[in-house]
């Protein structure tokens, strides 16, 4: 058998026949792969560009610090502090997220509670995102973890800003706090700022007031980041613009003064300056401490704050209402000697009758106050004067004068969550319950009692309208950074001079000549006397039996039916500068607000306190000064 | 002169003439694609040798010596280490099966002493090279009988099917074409051509219920649609296209490319390492590396084509295409025109197994150049 036969040669154009078919096939397949590259790189090479672009490169927001909130004198009373916190990157925790937060408790102390919020917002997570394990931590703390930093995969330490007010409880109600936006805040506010983790808007107070102004606009830094979403470098930035600073017309040592002063009771004080309605405190006790929200507040803390009966998240100044009881006769009294009864002469015996309703003074028990007339109605607060005087004026002309004199109206002051009060009309009632209104009714709202109602900073108001004679309208915000607020001139009040002297003379008498309500509680220091007017308000209606079988007295009365206490002051009385309104919950002992009241007018006097040169930011226009020409 | 005497072809060449008769500009090709790789390999590092580009410069060395070693041996030492290799790499890869770790989620390394080696590598080059002396002892006629058919198919059939169940696709589809082309090219009838692949295009739908694993068919449905997931098994295809897609015309430069950079391409340095050049060299660079690619096949045609005997002819075909399945793959799965499957760029992916099977081949391939005038006869009685 030959080694080579034809089957040889005819395997081998086989062969070459099916190679260069294989080569066909394989210049087609070539051809297949340079118009597929044709097609990405050539026809959509523009389009792919700008994706692997967008793959690169990351917007990051850069957080605004917030503007702070300084007291008339430029003091801080909410500022920014740095925030040492430890936050953690599950991607990067390569022995996992469970042993590294582990290790972290090892060295700082944390709470099951935290640790169930930090696993939870890593599942709720990117991989690559920064997840706060713990914040605020203390300088040993940040300083004892840094050191471990080595031996924590994943686990990075940071430095924040979170809002800090040194002041704690004192200022809670005036400045509200911050806290993360929620789920309707961020509907409500299209910033994109909100939904930034870690963001916190103003709730309550200036803090909400003034949030948008104070929050800045954010900023943003360009940056090139890997597929983890890591960052490699920055590549620009876009500076943002930082929040604006609020000043305030408030005076913090006066503020922590009535606040301190009133620590122990449920209650509310506001001092103002008659001539600009400049708010120079505005307390309200008990409070809350502020930085607990913007740390984190406990379930227990909260519930603690919602349930005490004294309600520390009331601000009591603004959003209180309370019949303001006799410091109501003030109004009472102008619009007596405006309306022809200054002359008014009334015998006291303790009560009056009116059709078959006895109403009775608060000396009923010693005989009443004898013969009275105006300027001794005043000092002596006696209700059977009043009684005359509605009966004669009629609710109409006393609701004027207290509407002249700011009440039944919101004031308009900066800070949310104010009430209007009430001041009944005999329209009003017959709207409202379908019945005229009745003599009785009018009695009643003369001494300050029945359907009137008021807040604190009304009353306050009332003072200082009273004291200075303008309609001053009270403010606590003077400047939002470089702006001045605007403010406008008060109106004249619609009384006459003769009927303001009148009542600047009951309200003299009633602190500074014996037998005035507040004589025992006035301001001895010559130059600083105070002026004023007590009241004192039923919170439950005193029975027939009970008037009959003697009072209780209001110590041994549970403390929620306990009266009112109430005072309106201003001093000093030969010049009148500061005005106060004080109100105390359910007091045990009678006129805490009254002592409380006069320390406070004392204090701000003795501070001198209007004529210290302010501390606003001084604006070019103002700077300048008047041009030569 | 058409064919020599037998006689003839049994004179031996001295290593100085078979060094002199390599194929020189051949092996200048291979070293600058594999230069290309290096290059790609120090890109995706960031700019850095270590971690992949040294490595892979000091394997190819080694694989650059191993070719020219292979290159110098005897064809018909070959022919005669054919069927040994081919039971060889069979055991190993049952090896795998019974003993092999698992990586990459498969079982495909086999660790014999400090070496661990992919034994499904070896049995690609084992594979050709036993189909191809198997066939070079067949006429046309005989290729095409049936009892005849079955040896070769069985041949293809037992390693194909150890790596399928490994799992390794990418692997099992190179086997299944280098073993069909090897038939193909031996003369195998269109008549048994033509119903096979009708055959298949119908097997494709009992195939997807019940041989692919979940992993493959999560594969295809992301080809076919790669946005419906493209932050999950999409994301390879996706990031792919966006980065050889953004190297445009030219390219963004070398050391400019930010996908691979930035680790958006998952395997950067392994399967989608082709990705990294489009971006960084851009449709003429891609365009260039084809051109050189072709080159090399054109070059393995031609050698083939010279060979003088069948089996040589085979051999050097089987090892080209095998180059060219590669090639063809790769490609097409990096420009999302197939499925992801594990199929490596030759001599440019990072990996060791791949780049000494690679050499090796190409080795093969020069052997067949150096000894093209050696004649083998085609009944055994005839073979050393």
């Amino acid at each position: 058998m030959p080694l080579f036969d034809g089957k040889d040669k005819s395997r081998y154009a086989t062969f070459t026949r099916r190679t260069l078919m294989m080569g066909g096939g394989v210049a087609g397949v070539f051809l297949v792969l340079a118009g597929r590259l044709y097609q990405l790189q050539i026809e959509n090479g523009d389009e792919y560009r700008t994706e692997a672009e967008a793959n690169r490169v990351s917007q990051r927001v850069i957080f605004p610090p917030r503007g702070r909130i300084l007291d008339r004198f430029g003091n801080e009373l909410a500022t920014n502090r740095r925030n040492y916190r430890v936050v953690i990157v599950p991607e990067q925790a390569t022995d996992g997220v469970q042993s590294a937060i582990d290790a972290v408790g090892r060295i700082i102390e944390l709470t099951p509670r935290q640790r169930e919020k930090v696993l939870h917002d890593i599942a709720q997570n990117k991989k690559f995102a920064q997840i706060p394990i713990a914040e605020n931590l203390s300088w040993d703390e940040f300083a004892r973890l840094n050191l471990h930093l080595p031996y924590l995969p994943g686990v990075q330490p940071d430095v924040g800003t979170t809002r800090a007010y040194p002041y704690g409880a004192e200022m809670s109600h005036l400045l509200g706090y911050v806290a993360p936006p929620t789920q309707a805040d961020q509907e409500k506010d299209s910033d994109p700022l909100l939904a930034q983790p870690g963001f916190h808007i103003g709730k309550r107070g200036i803090e909400k007031a003034y949030d948008v102004q104070m929050r800045g606009k954010a900023g943003a830094s360009r940056v090139e980041v890997n597929a983890y979403g890591r960052v490699i470098r920055e590549l620009s930035t876009l500076p943002g613009q930082a929040g604006e600073d609020v000043y305030l017309t408030i005076d913090c040592q006066l503020q922590r003064f009535a606040e301190e002063r009133l620590a122990a009771e449920s209650a509310a004080c506001i001092v103002m300056d008659v001539e600009t309605g400049d708010v120079l405190a505005l307390a309200s006790t008990p409070g809350f401490d502020p930085n607990l929200f913007n740390v984190g507040i406990s379930n227990d803390q909260w519930k603690a704050l919602t349930t005490d009966d004294r309600k520390p998240l009331l601000n009591k100044a603004v959003g209180g209402v309370y019949p303001p009881g006799s410091t109501f006769k003030t109004a009472m009294a102008l619009a007596a000697v405006d309306n022809g009864l200054e002359d008014l002469q009334v015998n006291c015996t303790g009560s009056m009758t009116l059709g078959n309703h006895v109403f009775h003074c608060w000396k009923w028990k010693t005989g009443g106050h004898g013969h009275v007339d105006l300027h001794k109605a005043v000092q002596q607060s006696c209700d059977i004067f009043f009684y005359e005087v509605a009966r004669r004026l009629g609710i109409d002309k006393m609701a004027a004068a207290a509407k002249a004199l700011g009440l039944g109206a919101e004031t308009g002051i900066e800070i949310p969550g104010e009430l209007s009060g009430f001041i009944p009309t005999s329209a009003w009632k017959l709207a409202r319950y379908g019945v005229p209104w009745q003599v009785g009714d009018s009695l009643s709202a003369g001494i300050g009692q029945g359907y009137v109602l008021a807040t604190p900073l009304q009353l306050c108001v009332q003072a200082a309208r009273i004291a200075g004679g303008k309609a001053v309208v009270p403010r606590v915000v003077h400047d939002v950074g470089a702006a001045r607020q605007p403010r406008v001139p008060p109106a004249a009040l619609p009384f006459s001079q003769k009927a303001l002297d009148m009542v600047r003379s009951g309200m003299d008498a009633v602190a500074n000549v014996p037998g005035g309500t507040a004589y025992a509680w006035r301001i001895t220091q010559p130059g600083y006397e105070m002026a004023g007017k007590t009241g004192t308000a039923q919170v439950r209606v005193i029975t027939k039996a009970e008037r009959e079988s003697g009072l209780r007295s209001e110590a041994s009365l549970p403390w929620d039916l306990r009266e009112n206490g109430l005072y309106i002051a201003f001093a000093p009385v030969s010049q009148p500068r500061y005005a106060c309104a004080c109100i105390v919950e359910h007091n045990a002992a009678p006129h805490i607000q009254v002592q409380a009241a006069r320390d406070i007018l004392l204090f701000a006097q003795q501070r001198n306190l209007l004529q210290t040169p302010t501390g606003y930011p001084v604006h070019a226009a103002q700077a300048a000064g008047p041009k030569r020409t | 002169m058409i064919s020599r005497p037998y006689a003839a072809a049994r004179r031996t060449l001295s290593i100085v003439d078979k060094l002199y008769e390599v194929n020189w500009g051949l092996v200048l090709l291979i070293t600058i694609i594999a230069c290309v790789g290096f290059a790609m390999l120090y890109s995706v590092a960031g700019g850095s040798f270590s971690p992949w580009a040294g490595k892979q410069m000091l394997r190819f060395v080694v694989g650059f010596v191993l070719m020219i070693v292979v290159a110098m041996v005897d064809i018909r030492r070959w022919l005669s280490l054919a069927y040994p290799a081919y039971i060889v790499s069979l055991v190993l890869l049952v090896g795998v099966v019974v003993a092999g770790h698992v990586g990459l989620g498969a079982q495909r390394w086999l660790a014999l002493g400090p070496i661990e080696i992919q034994p499904s590598e070896l049995m690609k080059i084992a594979l050709i090279m036993a189909l191809a002396r198997f066939l070079h002892g067949q006429s046309v006629e005989e290729v095409s009988k049936p009892l005849r058919l079955i040896i070769p198919l069985v041949m293809i059939a037992l390693p194909a099917g150890l790596v399928a169940i490994q799992p390794n696709l990418g692997t099992t589809i190179i086997l299944v074409l280098d073993g069909a082309a090897l038939l193909f090219l031996a003369g195998l009838s269109w008549w048994w051509i033509l119903p096979t692949l009708g055959a298949v295009v119908a097997a494709v739908p009992l195939a997807w219920r019940f041989v692919l694993h979940d992993y493959q068919k999560a594969r295809v449905m992301t080809f076919l649609n790669p946005e419906s997931d493209a932050l999950g098994a999409g994301w390879n295809i996706t990031q792919a296209k966006i980065a050889i897609g953004s190297g445009g015309a030219a390219g963004k430069g070398f050391l400019q490319g930010t996908q691979s950079r930035l680790n958006f391409l998952p395997e950067k340095e392994t399967d989608f390492i082709f990705t990294n050049y489009g971006e960084e060299f851009g449709f003429v660079g891609c365009i260039a590396l084809l051109i050189l690619f072709s080159v090399v096949i054109g070059y393995g045609i031609q050698i083939s084509m010279s060979a003088r005997s069948q089996f040589a002819r085979l051999l050097s075909m089987g090892i080209t295409l095998n180059f060219f399945f590669y090639i063809m793959i790769n490609g097409a799965m990096v420009m999302g025109l197939i499925p992801v499957v594990g199929i490596p760029m030759p001599l440019i992916s990072y990996g060791g197994s791949a780049m000494l099977t690679v050499l090796f081949g190409f080795g093969l391939l020069l052997s067949v150049h150096v000894h093209r005038q050696v004649e083998i006869p085609r009944h055994s009685a005839g073979i050393i």
